[in-house]
């Protein structure tokens, strides 16, 4: 019989997961290089072996019982540093679940590399044993995009590759590693005038802003991590490590070769692992001023984003927050803003400038039923009202303790908006739930928390059924299914019918293409076939 | 009466750094550390441009006691809006035995000499964790101190501090000209913008030496040794409560 790899023993646990009966011995062979979505299985004599049944397939994972299993930690450890390998439970539990309501999968083992050298040759290990990679940041992400489906080995390049390497002042660039975040880096430049303008939600690494596209509430401005990032320092699965820009390079623009800098970003993990980017940064506004302004309808509010952005005015940033939001946060940060739909609005410029941005658009309030202006200026204040914002998401849970949340990232173009959020909120109130919204109006991107009990699974489909809807309304009007947050496991079907059939195909072929045996983060964005 | 204000600023090994210690047990490693201004500082100076703000002070000077490379203390004092700048210079290899009461020396000295009304510093710097500086100064001078202010406000006959103390916060009344040191709460300091750090290359800032305000330097303090502390001992996993209360009747911390 012609057979490639080396024949492993597999767990019973494995194997019964996988499809097989309990009772059946069967030694299962892990083949070399295979046709992604090819899977055969035949019997086969093989000399010397008591086997009944051998199998060909993709990836299994690297197990506990087995010799393949210790092989595989000692040649990682080999790598890295006995001390930076772990299969410890509350290790891999962690490394498997993000801050989605999707419960993750824990990978078979974590490996904690200390260079993009110990990157590659991991990637090199794993492509031997034909195990799953998952690229791991900072475990922020909601779309469950770490969790390890397939088992396999997780890398955590944050922890110990969290120097930032370099800091262009004159040419507003930054070289990072994998393990710093956005208050990191803004911190270390905070007495040079720069700052790193886009701020997701969580504290999120900037490498894992990369792999999903992030984006936050300065995007309307400045851009999300598609439009600040320059240059990506990438491990494929194999090992190899490829710079999308060319290797140290940075300019502004460039027509060299194939976009691969924007192939990367939103990969979500699922091509290769980021162990390096070369972002944007831009000058500290020398005036901000943030205000707070409340409407009677979220139609009000929308139109008022739509006229401003019309009027041409750079907004830095322009946030919905509906009516229940804002009762969230008012029980939540102690504040007394009037429970009505609000937008919270900064303005960035010189002091000539910002003065003229806020009278055109205290002028557009206004003939928008807005009511007074609620201004902060000092960087404390701001803070405050930023950070009222920032923890929206701790404020709905607190609405109804022990819930967790369905949180919801569509994007559409900002005409559709106003009848996007109203379809919503019309479904929200029917299926009897409770939705705050919130939203970074000015790119027509929202989010709605759609809360649920835990314990009730007829809730939990209520809501996911509310989410799939709003999608595909989004992607009917000439949005997307996911504005910032990725597609991890949780859109993957939406995915679909956003792009049609042959679209998703083409990047089946890409990935099949760069990562033939289907090691990266398996089971995200699409399906094998 | 518009208020002539001195802050001090101190150039420090950055917060965010982990420190180590040298191998000589004498301090702490400071050669290609980063540095930056003490954040206490930063509050403090941010305070002051927050006066001038108001209208209610018409000048800041910046002094910092420190090495050549403290200029760029300076500097970020000056892109905050500080009005000029003051560089006393003390030779690197001397910072280790310029000791608070040094500074205070060259405050007080200083605060007489350009006649200001208000002394604002940090509390306490973050490298030694004194928290000495504006006291001494406040008893050189013989002017009332205002120190760990959490918001401070004009009065006609002089200010209103509230101060951060163990028990909540105390206010009190003080006659100009005065020392006060700022706490955390005071205010959140702005960032300098890259149109401030270009004008403020332009502002003036003049060197002087400890000598020329006629103070010794020589150190009053010896420090014997730094040392890290102590590693933490695994811990130890009890099979159940007898073997828990076994464990500490041995240790000691039960006589039962």
């Amino acid at each position: 019989a012609v057979m490639r790899g080396v024949p492993q023993l597999l767990s019973r646990a494995r194997l019964v997961r996988a499809g097989f009966s309990a009772s059946e011995p069967v030694l299962a062979v892990q083949a070399g290089i295979l046709q992604p979505d090819k899977f055969t299985q035949t019997f086969v004599q093989i000399r010397g072996l008591k086997s009944s049944k051998v199998i060909y397939q993709a990836p299994l994972t690297a197990v506990d019982i087995a010799d393949s299993g210790k092989q595989l930690k000692q040649e990682l450890e080999a790598i890295v540093g006995p001390g930076n390998v772990s299969s410890g439970e509350s290790v891999v539990l962690q490394h498997g679940q993000d801050e989605g309501p999707h419960p993750g999968k824990s990978p078979d083992i974590v490996v904690f590399p200390s260079s993009t050298g110990e990157v590659s040759e991991v990637c090199k290990i794993c492509t031997r044993h034909n195990v799953p990679i998952i690229p791991y940041g900072t475990g922020t992400g909601l779309e469950g995009g770490i969790s390890a489906v397939e088992g396999g080995v997780c890398v955590n390049v944050s922890k110990n590759m969290n120097k930032i390497l370099q800091i262009h002042q004159e040419d507003f660039s930054a070289v990072v590693q994998p393990g710093i975040s956005r208050e990191m880096l803004n911190q270390e430049m905070r007495a040079d005038g720069l700052w790193f303008p886009v701020d997701p939600g969580a504290d999120a690494s900037v490498c894992g802003m990369c792999a999903t596209g992030a984006s936050g509430t300065n995007a309307v401005r400045y851009g999300t991590m598609k439009e600040n990032c320059l240059n990506l320092e990438v491990v494929l699965a194999d090992g190899r490590i490829i710079h999308t820009a060319g290797i140290g390079s940075r300019p502004k623009k460039s027509s060299a070769g194939y976009n691969l800098t924007s192939l990367f970003l939103g990969s979500e993990g699922t091509l290769g692992i980021i162990t390096s980017a070369t972002i944007c940064l831009h000058a500290i506004p020398e005036s901000v001023a943030a205000a707070v302004v409340g409407f009677p309808t979220v139609q009000n509010a929308v139109d008022t984003v739509v006229m401003t952005l019309q009027c041409s005015v750079p907004m830095a940033r322009m946030e919905l927050l509906d009516e229940v939001q804002m009762k969230a946060c008012n029980e939540y940060s102690g504040l007394s803003y009037p429970e009505t739909p609000h937008l919270f609005l900064e303005f960035h410029g010189s002091e000539s400038e910002v003065e003229s941005q806020t009278e055109t658009v205290r002028d557009i309030a206004a003939d928008n039923e807005g009511g007074e202006f609620q201004w902060a200026v000092q960087q404390e204040d701001r803070t405050k009202l930023w950070t009222a914002r920032h923890r929206a998401y701790y404020a709905d849970i607190a609405l109804r303790p022990g819930c967790r949340s369905l949180t919801t990232d569509v994007c559409v173009p900002v005409s559709a908006l106003p009848d996007l959020v109203t379809a919503t909120k019309a479904d929200i109130a029917e299926n009897g739930l409770i939705g705050p919204m919130v939203g970074h109006v000015g790119d027509g991107n929202f989010h709605t928390m759609l809360l649920f009990d835990p314990a009730d699974p007829e809730e939990f489909r209520k809501c996911k059924e509310v989410a799939n809807k709003m999608a595909r309304s989004a992607i009917a009007l000439g949005g997307t299914c996911t504005g910032e947050h990725g597609v991890g496991q949780g859109k993957m079907a939406l995915l679909e019918e956003q792009f049609g059939k042959d679209g998703i195909d083409v990047m089946r072929q890409i990935k099949g293409a760069l990562d033939p045996q289907q090691l990266m983060n398996p089971g995200k964005v699409f399906s094998r076939n | 009466m518009a208020l002539k204000v001195l802050v001090g600023c101190k150039r420090v090994i950055d917060y965010a750094v982990k420190i180590r210690i040298k191998p000589d047990k004498l301090g702490v490693v400071t050669e290609g550390v980063k540095h930056s201004m003490n954040p206490f500082d930063e509050i403090a100076v941010e305070e002051a441009v927050r006066l001038k703000e108001r209208k209610l002070a018409k000048e800041i000077i910046v002094v910092t006691c420190g090495p050549p490379q403290a200029a760029e203390t300076i500097r970020t004092a000056l892109a905050m809006g500080a009005d000029r700048g003051i560089h006393v210079e003390i030779p690197l290899d001397q910072m280790d035995t310029f000791q608070p009461i040094h500074v205070s020396k060259v405050l007080a000295k200083l605060a007489e000499q350009e006649k200001v009304d208000i002394v604002m510093l940090g509390k306490l710097a973050i490298d030694d964790d004194s928290n000495q500086t504006a006291q001494m100064t406040a008893s050189l001078l013989n002017w009332p101190q205002g120190v760990f202010a959490s918001k401070i406000d004009k009065t006609d006959a002089g200010l209103e501090i509230i101060r951060e103390v163990d028990g909540g916060l105390e206010t009190i009344r003080t006659t100009l000209p005065a020392v006060l040191s700022a706490d955390l709460r005071l205010n959140e300091p702005r960032y300098a913008t890259l149109p401030n750090i270009m004008k403020a290359k332009k502002k003036k800032v003049v060197k002087m030496k400890p000598a020329d305000l006629g103070v010794d330097m020589a150190p009053r303090i010896q420090v014997v040794s730094v040392e890290d502390p102590p590693v933490r001992e695994a811990g130890q996993t009890v099979s159940d409560v007898d073997d828990l209360v076994a464990k500490l009747k041995d240790k000691g911390f039960s006589s039962a």
